[in-house]
């Protein structure tokens, strides 16, 4: 069998498609993305027609790659770790229903948020959903986890979660690949009420669910991903989770480690193996890369009696990731560091791109915002967030996608006039919409600008659902048709942007104001591309 | 065999393809290597890093510790330095010399250049005007893996096949650049080695 040089990413995709799916549902999301466009560009997923095009958000991912399920098909859903908020009543519902064909969910967390709004660990919606998940130490243990993650989901009737994070996820290494499984053939789930969670059957179905628990603990106890591996130093022992794991043995430069460790990546905690180590050992060390899930189960309420440290007694700091020389720290290994940054060294925050249509509508809008001020704009997440930076200052919040159209209602219903939002056209696919509803259901005075450049362009200039569409979805919405305005954000048209974003402020109802250009980076891959094609 | 090298840019000046170029020579050598890379947010015009860590043996961590790198290679020269902490006693910081100036308190060239030639073992390389030189203006970044060649431990065959591997689907005339480009590069550092 081949080996290939694999970001996690990819390593989870390529399990996914020898894990014989039929369906890849996601939306973008850093550092998810990838997992999706390596099975978009993957020969054998079009040889085998595995669906594999993005979904409009999460949830509508989540539920289509159930629906697969409920038919018999294997399905994975991608997203990256705020995206399981979006998606999280089908998923918890998930756990409830079981699955008929292998349901395997991977989700993407950012410690440290590198591109992200916080840094929330999926681990707890695992133990959440009461379910078993899995955390890949590596790029091999991300591709065979998932290409048997659906054996695993079939057997216990149970969908499975997969969490990473930012590092492994955009790291690359060689990785042996294992033979590929067979798709499933449609079928019905043998019991036909399955998936009907009426109160009297979701009880039924939470009892199995609950009777299963001892099972998914068994499981990990005897898991291959989870090791027990002696040492003769029993000062201390030591509990290490995913990537962990390698920043410990980095430090033993891949020799052996002098103190007793449990590695630990198939979940719910192995609790017998943790025991053998407190009782072997005289205090426990827990490095994780995330919240101290592992550490506050071991904790409990009332300490045990033995030491034990982390992220909660200061041993490690309580937020961001972990990396090899925090851990050397942990283990009491000195590094000797041998250059200082020195202090004229300037941040380089990111920017906008030149010509970006954003920086054109920035301009109009202060402008036209001057004599209220940008207290009112509320925005969203995406490329046009970066006008919350100088030279813009334009926005006044970020806060989760799909919020600029709701708070923006909120202000306006406390009384502020004008109140406006800012959102880009993907975020308003994803969950703009249904607060627009909301807006003009009660005639609230928000002018809501849409930054339609026809892409995701934040994570990497996906196609959008939306394309073509935002101005008819604002009319069905209930927009009132002269207040649905449209622009190009060009610098040429500055005066004409003002006098439209002005005369909608004045306006004391729903108004839309769609600024539509193509993102300008995606404008230049889609030439570079078509040259390629042309030359080859 | 071990290097773990640090490589530092600013989003667009072509970071990954530096990894890759490298990465994949080192592989059709027979090494193991792992490679982190940022995607996201910071492509966007910032400081972006790569952690390039080549080896004849396992590799664990997909980080370099900080204090252990043997090669900082900067296509900026501000960024080279950004991430001087990673490098070890001993290690080698070889940096592009153009500025790329996108922020207010871009810090002063003189004072930035000659902080660099003070370090031990530094190596300064206009990349930019080379590029610009042989005619494969966008070829900067492929200039300074040619500036690092002779300390990468890695055979100049390789590095080529890489480029020609990595750069045939752009066609013909970007593999000649690049490999222009790679060449230049070594030419430059030939005294330093
Ligand atoms: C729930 C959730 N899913 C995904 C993301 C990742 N993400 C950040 S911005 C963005 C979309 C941006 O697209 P758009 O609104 O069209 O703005 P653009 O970047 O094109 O300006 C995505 C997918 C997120 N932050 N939260
Ligand atoms: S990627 Fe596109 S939308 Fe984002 S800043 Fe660049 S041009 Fe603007």
């Amino acid at each position: 069998m081949k080996k290939l040089l694999l970001l996690g990413d990819e390593a989870i995709a390529q399990g996914a498609i020898d894990g014989g799916i039929s369906g890849i549902y996601a939306y973008p999301g850093t550092p998810s993305t990838e997992i999706m466009e390596y099975v978009q560009r993957s020969k054998i997923a079009k040889e085998k027609n595995i669906h594999r095009t993005w979904s409009t958000n999460e949830k509508t991912a989540m539920e289509a790659a159930l629906g697969m399920s409920y038919a018999g098909k294997r399905a994975v859903v991608c997203m990256k770790h705020v995206g399981l908020n979006v998606a999280a009543d089908p998923f918890m519902n998930s756990a409830i229903t079981g699955v008929n064909g292998g349901l395997v969910i991977v989700v993407a967390d950012d410690p440290s948020m590198h591109s992200s709004q916080n840094e929330q660990d999926s681990r707890y919606f695992g133990k959440f959903a009461q379910i078993p998940f899995f955390e890949p130490s590596n790029q091999q243990e991300a591709y065979d986890i998932t290409r048997e993650a659906f054996d695993f989901s079939e057997k216990f009737n149970t969908p499975v979660l997969i969490r990473i994070t930012t590092r492994l996820a955009h790291s690359r290494y060689a990785v042996q690949l294992s033979g590929q499984l067979p798709q499933r053939v449609t079928s019905f789930p043998e019991n036909p009420k399955q998936f009907i969670l009426l109160p009297s059957i979701a009880r039924k179905r939470y009892k199995s669910l609950l009777n299963h628990q001892k099972d998914f603990l068994e499981e990990a106890e005897n898991s291959k991903y989870n090791k027990f591996y002696n040492g003769e130093d029993k000062s201390t022992g030591i509990v290490a989770s995913g990537i962990a794991y390698n920043y410990l043995m980095e430090n033993y430069n891949g020799g052996k480690c002098p103190y007793p460790v449990v590695k630990i990546s198939h979940y719910p905690v192995p609790e017998n193996l943790i025991k053998k180590l407190y009782d072997e050992t005289e205090s426990l060390l827990i490095l994780e890369e995330g919240y101290p899930f592992i550490e506050e189960q071991i904790k409990g309420l009332f300490n045990l009696g033995k030491p034990v440290h982390g992220r909660l007694d200061g041993t490690l700091p309580r937020d961001g990731e972990l990396n090899p020389n925090l851990v050397a720290k942990a283990l009491g290994i000195q590094y000797q560091q041998a250059f200082n940054i020195p202090d004229f060294i300037a941040n380089r925050p990111p920017e906008l791109c030149p010509g970006c249509g954003h920086i054109d509508v920035y301009n109009a809008l202060n402008e036209a915002i001057e004599e209220y001020g940008n207290e009112r704009v509320l925005s969203d997440i995406g490329c046009y967030t970066l006008g919350a930076l100088p030279p813009f200052n334009a926005i006044s919040s970020c806060v989760d996608m799909g919020a600029s159209i709701t708070m923006a209602k909120g202000v306006a219903d406390a009384g502020v006039f004008p109140a406006v939002a800012v959102i880009g056209d993907s975020t308003f696919m994803h969950s703009g919409i249904t607060g627009l509803i909301d807006a003009v259901n009660d005639n609230s005075p928000v002018t809501i600008i849409i930054l339609d450049n026809a892409a995701v362009a934040m994570t990497g200039g996906q196609p959008t659902s939306g394309e073509g569409k935002i101005e008819q979805i604002c009319r069905a919405a209930g927009v009132a048709p002269d207040h649905i305005r449209t622009f190009v954000p060009l610098r040429k048209n500055h005066n004409q942007m003002v006098e439209v974003l002005r005369e909608e402020l004045h306006y004391k109802g729903v108004s839309v104001v769609i600024a539509k250009r193509e993102c300008v980076r995606v404008l230049q891959r889609n030439k570079k591309l078509k040259k390629q094609t042309i030359k080859t | 065999m071990k290097k773990d090298i640090i490589l530092a840019g600013v989003g667009g000046q072509g970071i990954l393809t530096v990894a890759a170029v490298i990465g994949l020579a080192a592989m059709e050598e027979g090494y193991k290597i792992k490679q982190s890379e940022v995607h996201g947010m910071s492509q966007r015009g910032g400081a972006v890093i790569s952690h390039l860590r080549i080896s004849s043996k396992e590799i664990f961590s997909d980080l370099i510790p900080e204090g252990t790198a043997d090669i900082i290679l900067g296509i900026e020269p501000m960024e080279a330095v950004r991430y001087l902490s990673f490098l070890k006693t001993g290690g080698r910081l070889i940096t592009n010399s153009t500025p790329f100036v996108n922020i207010p308190d871009y810090p002063d060239r003189e004072k930035l250049l000659s902080y660099i030639a003070s370090l031990p073992h530094s190596i300064i390389v206009d990349a930019d005007k080379i590029a610009k030189e042989i005619k494969a203006p966008k070829s900067a970044n492929i200039v300074m893996v040619g500036a690092a060649s002779p300390f990468l431990g890695i055979k100049k065959e390789n590095l080529e096949k890489a480029i020609h591997i990595l750069f045939a689907r752009k066609g013909e005339k970007a593999v000649n650049s690049n490999l222009a480009a790679l060449k230049a590069g070594e030419e430059t550092v030939a005294d330093k080695v």
